[in-house]
């Protein structure tokens, strides 16, 4: 690893002046939160930053709370601490495993939310389970901010939607509705320690009679980035989740997805278990919308 | 020896001499040491699974920042063929320079091209960027089948296969053929009420160590050399090392680091005679680290196979005849355990007609090593799953079907010699009272049987027990500890000289310390390095018997070693009391100088390693994933001297096994380039994909050893794999016959049942 240069502004308006510099000196920049993706790419060869920009000492991307009815997750707040916010534990069972399934404890002590998203792997745990639940990112850009759902923020294999000079603030998302409920399932050969060969999340709302008033399906590991499967939410809307309903809705999902063939599995495989997961997934997510959550 | 013999240490488990160092980070492993003015090594590795070599421009290296030495093919001398001795891994020493660096040609992706040295890691990675090979590529031969076509490209073209009738005129892949066999065939397959017959597949799969290959050489003037590494054997480092160098062995002197895990990968060199070369030529000490990537691509792995076998079966399920071909992949230069495997294969049954061959294939990846009873698992992978075959189908308890062909004391072994006291019958009859193996299965859960059996071996080993002036014992052997042997070396030397386990320590030397040792493998260190210590500890003991008797003026045969102290027999005529050993070591001064027991033989009489293995499996039909649910090892450990690390490698020898069963293998594209050289992707299991591993050691005391021990290191590896494939192919409802059964080759066979 060649050596770099380290700051960690303190603030929103120095990091914006870091940010105005950098651009200014044609480096590459490279902001860290947790770093445990760019470390290990930096260690690997694959990145060689001349610049990074620590965000962690930032209110704004520490912060970690729930006001009016948003929840805001700063963009380099510990995926340790995220899962074991309350109101996330509560209301968002299936983020909180989905942070779960990151690395290992160590990591996730370490690991961010941001960084996970902002890294855009195709498998990334975090992201079906955000855009599912409607997580939207908030951007720092020269001016001000501007926010993207969470689904427009990934763009590709390891690319995100940030412009030069754009960083990352936080994920903010909406407290569930009434009787809603998310899940998010991946399926590894192993129990942990493991990288999705397809990844499914999912947030269900019911009305007072138990039918499907609104459902948002996301798949990872199947195409290029983790993506919100429309059709197949939309097959479960008006449905009580019946048995039909799921099957149109795996079918739906199958149908979008544009998985490769690869080490981790081929595409036929990948878009099969794609199937199975989206039926266990909203059967799950169904369960938790009358109150239960595990 | 008998079965009645009281033990006062022996079977205790004590904390072991190595555990505090290990679990507070204090070890020193192969790349923790360093010498001032040290430099760094890097290999430049082909990317090309199959080329030949046409030019190596270094120019452009040599100028980089911090370079100091470049190392090829050149700067080696060139080794005349010769069979390695008492290796794990077996082949011949001129294979093994061209494996240390590429000569003319590379065989596999990851094949070392040449070697930098520089100040820093980085210095030396860049330098080798620079370097500038040209290659002519060359058709990879990827798998057995292409091997063996017809026409095949020929990886090395002066191969001619040995262990032919008429003896090969052209070249080919096929480096040897091996055939046994034994009564009539064609009548043991007619009498047969029941024929299986299928092929059976195991992957390419990798010992996966957790310490990757790590040495330190240094070349002084006068052509002496040192190297500090990560080794099972010191004294093979040093031979192997030696041969490829053109140096005499006693110019070089080998220092083993603690090991993280090796599991035979470390028999062999790799960086070894580069560090020294590029040492030679920098005039300073060269460190050289692999990396996991590395290891991967670089390293021995398992050998894949391929077993085509048929058994005939009567309807009492006795084998009436068993016929197999065994085809295991070599990697690029010849020396496969497919010798050991077709000795293996059918160990554990007495059956009267039968045929074996064994095909030795070259093809273009790693040169395989040995790995825990090398070529053994695959073999039995087979045989065990066409015998729960043939007990489901004739409606046999599958314990009993095993019971009915089991070989006892007398029976000759298929390879040769006649069994002594085995343990294979006695595992079977308590795996048959488990409780595992009694209580209901889960619904949708299949429980699979299967035997594991390793020869075990002795060889060389010597060892020193030295009694301190306090009484204190300090043992010095030279076997690098990977599985507690320390341990078991305390308590036998303890047992024998009748002294507390905490008063001895051992001393795991180097090369020029301590008396030679063969590899630190095949089952042999507990069984022949232990028999050297006891030895050497009745030396001890006869020594004192003959200064006491000495000191109390009668003859030797007045006096007798018991409780830790020489006493005089009923008759003497002093007023003598007890002389301990404390005693003696206190008054060496005075009475012949430093008590020092020596030993060093060639241990024979290795008993053999009989084991069962029960599992539990459950598949999700949906996934093809599989869950193990409940697993139990059974071996016969013929006397175990420190139950825990019996327990132990029962355990590891069992995850590792449930690993190769279930995800672990090489995925190559196919251009012959390892797609998966990582842990991520190379997904050996982790804890949470285990359940806990349940243990029982059967004890049949093997006579060739003072204290009953026979080898267990290696067994436990040997029956998972059809163990684990038998309890999936009765959940999944078909028969699975190619490992490893991962998610998608399970759901396909979902799909054809």
């Amino acid at each position: 690893m060649e050596g770099f240069a380290y700051e960690a502004p303190t603030s929103v308006a120095a990091l914006r002046s870091c940010l105005s510099t950098a651009q200014g000196a044609g480096e590459m920049t490279q902001i860290l939160a947790g770093g445990t993706d760019l470390l290990v790419q930096m260690k690997q060869g694959n990145r060689a930053p001349r610049r990074i920009i620590d965000i962690k000492r930032i209110a704004e991307t520490g912060a970690l709370e729930l006001s009016g009815a948003e929840l805001t997750v700063g963009a380099s707040v510990p995926a340790a601490k995220v899962k074991g916010f309350p109101l996330v534990a509560e209301a968002f069972p299936g983020l909180a495993h989905a942070i779960d399934l990151i690395g290992s404890s160590q990591i996730q002590g370490r690991a961010s939310l941001g960084g996970n998203l902002c890294n855009a792997s195709p498998a990334g745990d975090t992201i079906p389970a955000l855009i599912a639940n409607g997580f939207e990112a908030h951007i720092l850009t020269a001016e001000g901010e501007r926010r993207l759902p969470v689904e427009a923020f990934v763009v590709g294999v390891g690319k995100n939607a940030l412009q030069p000079g754009e960083v990352l603030l936080a994920l903010k998302a909406p407290a569930p509705a009434p009787r809603s409920g998310d899940a998010y399932q991946r399926f590894t050969p192993r129990t942990e320690m493991d990288i999705a060969v397809v990844g499914v999340g999912a947030r269900i709302t019911v009305d007072e009679a138990g039918v499907i008033t609104a459902a948002r399906i996301a798949l990872g590991a199947v195409a290029p980035q983790a993506f919100l499967a429309e059709a197949a939410g939309a097959a479960l809307v008006g449905t009580r989740g019946e048995p039909e309903a799921l099957e149109a809705a795996a079918a739906a999902a199958m149908e979008a997805a544009r998985p490769i063939s690869d080490k981790r599995g081929s595409a036929d495989f990948r878009r099969r278990i794609c199937g199975v997961l989206v039926k266990r997934v909203v059967a799950e997510a169904l369960g938790r919308c009358q109150g239960e959550t595990n | 020896m008998s079965e009645a013999m009281d033990f006062r240490v022996i079977g205790t488990r004590p904390v072991r001499p190595d555990g505090v160092d290990k679990v507070t980070g204090r070890a020193s492993f192969g790349a923790d040491f360093s010498l001032p003015g040290m430099l760094e090594g890097a290999v430049l590795r082909s990317p090309h699974a199959h080329a030949r070599i046409k030019r190596i421009d270094v120019t452009a290296a040599l100028g980089a920042p911090g370079v100091k030495a470049i190392v090829t093919a050149e700067d080696f001398p060139s080794v005349a063929a010769g069979a390695i001795e008492g290796g794990e891994g077996g082949g011949d020493f001129a294979d093994l320079a061209g494996n240390v660096i590429a000569r003319g040609k590379v065989r596999y992706h990851g094949h070392a091209v040449a070697a930098v040295a520089a100040q820093t890691r980085a210095q030396a990675l860049a330098a080798a960027a620079l370097i500038e090979v040209e290659y002519e590529s060359l058709p990879p031969v990827l798998s057995l089948d292409a091997a063996l076509a017809d026409n095949a490209p020929l990886i090395d073209e002066a191969l001619k296969t040995k262990g032919l009738a008429e003896p090969a005129t052209t070249a080919s892949n096929l480096a040897s053929v091996i055939e046994m066999g034994g009564g009539d065939l064609a009548a043991g397959f007619a009498e047969a009420d029941l024929v299986v017959e299928r092929r059976y597949q195991t992957p390419t799969v990798h010992q996966g160590y957790i310490e990757p290959h790590a040495c330190v050489g240094r070349w002084v003037q006068d052509d002496q050399a040192m190297l500090w590494c990560s080794t099972q054997g010191a004294f093979d480092v040093r031979s192997m090392t030696a041969k490829v160098l053109g140096q005499p062995v006693g110019a070089l002197k080998v220092i083993p680091s603690e090991i993280g895990g090796g599991f035979g990968g470390k028999t062999t060199i790799y960086l070894e005679p580069l560090s020294l070369i590029l040492s030679k030529k920098s005039g300073r000490p060269v460190r050289m680290v692999m990396s996991r990537e590395e290891v991967f691509r670089a390293t021995g792995p398992a050998s894949a196979a391929r077993l085509d076998l048929r058994m005939g079966f009567a309807k009492d399920g006795r084998i009436t005849a068993a016929e197999v071909t065994m085809a295991y992949e070599a990697g690029a230069f010849p020396g496969s355990p497919v010798g050991p495997g077709t000795m293996c294969v059918f160990a554990p049954y007495r059956i009267a007609n039968f045929r074996i061959k064994g095909l030795d294939v070259l093809v273009n990846k790693p040169k395989a090593a040995a790995y825990r009873a090398p070529g053994a698992p695959q073999a039995l992978f087979a045989t065990e799953s066409a015998l729960d075959e043939a007990a489901e189908k004739l409606g046999l308890d599958p314990i009993e079907l095993r019971l009915r062909n089991a070989v006892e004391e007398g029976d000759a072994a298929i390879y040769g010699p006649k069994f002594g006291p085995i343990g294979m019958r006695a595992c079977l009859e308590a795996a048959a009272k488990h409780p595992h193996y009694l209580r209901p299965k889960e619904a949708g859960v299949g429980r699979g049987v299967a035997v594991g059996f390793w020869f075990n071996v002795g060889l060389q080993s010597s060892a020193e027990v030295h009694i301190n002036e306090d009484g204190t014992v300090t043992v010095i052997e030279g076997n690098p500890d990977i599985g507690g042997s320390r341990a078991s070396m305390a308590l036998m030397a303890a047992e024998t000289l009748g002294v507390p386990y905490e008063s001895v320590r051992v001393v795991v030397a180097d090369t020029e310390t301590a008396g030679f040792s063969n590899v630190t493998g095949g089952s042999r260190v507990t069984f022949a390095t232990g028999m050297a210590v006891v030895e050497a500890s009745k030396d001890i003991i006869a020594q004192c018997c003959s200064r006491a008797a000495a000191l109390w003026s009668t003859d030797q045969e007045m006096v007798e070693w018991r409780d830790g102290a020489v006493h005089p027999r009923p008759g003497v005529n002093v007023d003598a009391q007890p002389l301990s050993l404390k005693d003696l070591a206190g008054q060496a001064g005075r009475m012949g100088g430093p008590l020092l027991g020596k030993a060093s033989l060639n241990a024979k009489g290795a008993g053999p390693g009989f084991s069962v293995n029960l599992c539990d499996a459950l598949v999700d039909k949906e996934t093809g994933r599989v869950e193990v649910k409940a697993f139990t090892a059974i071996q016969d450990a013929g006397k175990a001297i420190h139950p825990s690390y019996v327990e132990g490698q029962l355990q590891g020898g069992a995850a590792q096994g449930i690993g190769w069963a279930l995800n672990e293998e090489y995925v190559y594209s196919a251009d012959g380039v390892m797609e998966n050289a990582g842990f991520l992707d190379y997904r050996v299991p982790v804890a949470s994909d285990l359940p806990m591993i349940e243990t029982q050691i059967i004890e049949v005391p093997n006579p060739g050893h003072p204290y009953g021990v026979r080898g267990v290191g290696e067994t436990p590896i040997v029956a998972p794999l059809a163990a684990v494939a038998n309890a999936v192919s009765a959940s999944a409802g078909v028969r699975l016959t190619e490992l490893p059964l991962s998610p998608p080759r399970v759901l396909a066979g979902l799909d054809q049942a």
